[in-house]
């Protein structure tokens, strides 16, 4: 294979009713990061039905330029239409560097392209680099449930392709695209084999952990699921929103769309208060990000408090309380 | 109505621990098991066959010991069994061991749904699914938490972050199977004794007819360059306190000097 032949990072916008997926913003961060050290050209692709609402959402988030494809059967997600698109464009314009959104979807149709293209992929990563030795892309990703991390080389064929966690990267706004390049595509019909029936929102779905500034978490130690009521007091004084650990959504005391770690959402909100959280290494993968953690615990060696910038040794049920009572009487000061 | 389940011996990674001199995985000791998911896979097969009548083939790639699984899926009450192990196997990418799998689907042959786990949770990649079902050149439903035969084809319904598609899909399909609002059931007895005298097929090189270009660390695309454990900071600052008011004074404290709140 021609390596030399493939140029420029891509990063693909996953949306969802003309809305774009946040995920899609933090990976442009990612990736401009990468085309510094590349020197290569960093496109957004863009894929709806209408692409046109979804340009302006996305255009100051530091793409060189806007690849916007309309495609009528991509009015919502179908692995098929997806597919058959993301292949033909990459085969056209043969980029060197693919990033996914690690979601449901992302990670549905990106091993359908990797394997169409026999080509690599790497899955669910949670740092990016590019390789000091041949150039290529160091996608780094947690294994064994986050006990491990592991660096992987796609070397030998192109496109090199990654999802990546929603929640890892921080969007930033940069300049606007100089770019946007408009196309119209479509899929036949006899290549979408599965069709949707029903399509039913959840209730909660604006509920995005990923996204909090703030958050308070329970685990093991909240004891039962009347007591996630106390974190979420606190919660709404401090402007955040509840997590919870694996235990806690295993013991079925909070909805597992609350879960922060391995099998959860990966955080990195600016504080994290972990409440009577023993802090098992996959509970860590998702939140050793936060610019802040503190962590509640009796346990003096829970091992939470080896990932915490402030330890607490005390009863939440106590501390949490006496600290509501705290903000209060601090916000009433200013 | 032929049904195969793709499952994988995982180490169960909640018991796994770090050395703290090498910095190291301690693998010794850590219980082999049937990757939790792929349980749930397996109890989706065994209900579609309930429902629908016909047959459940367990396949699992892996060293010799990793017919245990397979024991425990025959036990449970899956009909037959493979083994698909070769040392040119080892060192398989996601995209090797798709391709392998995909071999062993076309050379048993006939299958109306394929059963995967949504993800192992020893690499945690959830690609091996897909792959294999683009191999195959045929339809996949990926997150599918139920799964019904219905007038010759499949309803599945597949559940993502913010919404549940119901999906219909013909056959043949790959499925990966979330953890369903159904437990995997418990083995009996007589599911035992009878999984005990079962004789597992073995299926390697020999018999499959794969290309030694597009399997083990040759075949794969993708290399581990290197492996470490996470690191973490260790310089938490212990807030003190005669009660819990007062720490709660000095997390506040510390909170706003740090520009937290």
């Amino acid at each position: 294979m021609d390596k030399g032949s493939y140029k420029g990072i891509w990063v693909y916008i996953e949306q969802e009713q003309g809305i774009v997926q946040h995920v899609g913003l933090e990976l442009l961060h990612a990736a401009r990061e990468l085309a510094q050290v590349t020197g290569e050209k960093l496109t957004a692709l863009i894929i709806a039905d209408d692409a046109s609402p979804l340009v302006e959402q996305v255009e100051c988030y530091g793409a060189d330029e806007i690849l916007a494809v309309d495609c009528p059967a991509c009015d919502h997600y179908s692995t098929d239409a997806y597919t058959e698109l993301m292949y033909s464009l990459l085969c056209e314009y043969k980029p060197s560097t693919v990033l996914i959104g690690a979601t449901e979807n992302g990670r549905d149709f990106a091993p359908r392209v990797a394997c169409r293209l026999k080509t690599g992929l790497t899955a669910d990563c949670t740092a990016l680099g590019i390789d000091e030795e041949n150039g290529d892309v160091a996608w780094t990703r947690p294994a064994f449930g986050g006990n491990l991390m592991a660096t992987i080389l796609c070397s030998n064929t192109r496109p090199q392709i990654g999802t990546v966690r929603p929640g890892v990267f921080r969007a930033q706004r940069g300049v606007k695209a100089g770019d946007v390049q408009r196309l119209v595509r479509s899929v036949e019909q006899e290549k979408l084999r599965t069709q949707l029936r029903e399509l039913v929102y959840r209730e909660d779905s604006p509920f995005n952990i990923g996204e909090a500034d703030i958050i308070v978490s329970g685990g093991r130690g909240m004891k039962g699921p009347e007591n996630f009521a106390l974190l979420q007091r606190l919660a709404d004084q401090l402007g955040g929103v509840v997590g919870a650990s694996r235990a806690a959504v295993d013991s079925g005391w909070i909805d597992s769309s609350h879960q922060v770690g391995q099998t959860g959402s990966t955080v990195h909100p600016k504080l994290y208060i972990a409440c009577g959280i023993s802090g098992a290494i996959q509970h860590l993968a998702g939140m050793s990000g936060s610019d802040q953690i503190v962590a509640i615990n009796v346990d003096p060696d829970a091992p939470i408090f080896k990932a915490a910038h402030y330890g607490i040794v005390g009863d939440l049920f106590e501390v949490v309380p006496a600290l509501m009572e705290e903000l209060k009487a601090a916000s009433a000061d200013l | 109505m032929k049904i195969l389940v793709c499952i994988k011996q995982v180490p169960d990674t909640t018991e796994i621990k770090i050395d703290p001199v090498t910095n190291t995985l301690i693998r010794t000791g850590v219980p082999s098991i049937m990757n939790p998911f792929d349980a749930y896979a397996v109890e989706q097969a065994l209900r579609l066959k309930e429902e629908s009548g016909g047959h459940v083939t367990v396949v699992t790639m892996g060293p010799p010991q990793a017919q245990e699984i397979l024991t425990d899926a025959l036990a449970r009450g899956a009909d037959k069994a493979y083994l698909v192990t070769d040392r040119k196997f080892g060192g398989s990418d996601t995209l090797a061991t798709s391709y392998i799998l995909s071999k062993v689907v076309e050379k048993l042959g006939g299958f109306d749904a394929i059963l995967c786990g949504k993800q192992a949770i020893d690499g945690d990649t959830g690609q091996v699914g897909p792959e294999m079902a683009e191999h195959l050149g045929i339809a996949q439903v990926t997150y599918a938490s139920q799964i019904h035969e219905k007038d010759g084809a499949f309803e599945a319904v597949r559940e993502c972050k913010a919404y549940q598609e119901i999906i219909s899909v013909p056959a043949p399909a790959v499925f990966t199977v979330v953890k369903g609002e159904v437990p995997p059931r418990f083995e009996t007895i007589r599911g035992r004794l009878w999984a005990n005298r079962c004789e597992i097929g073995v299926l390697d090189c020999e018999v499959l007819p794969v290309e030694e270009g597009h399997i083990g660390l040759t075949g794969s695309p993708t290399k581990v360059r290197r492996t470490f454990t996470p690191e973490r900071h260790a310089d938490c600052v212990w807030i003190q306190g005669e009660d819990a008011k007062e720490q709660a004074k000095g997390l506040c404290g510390a909170l706003a000097r740090a520009n937290v709140i």
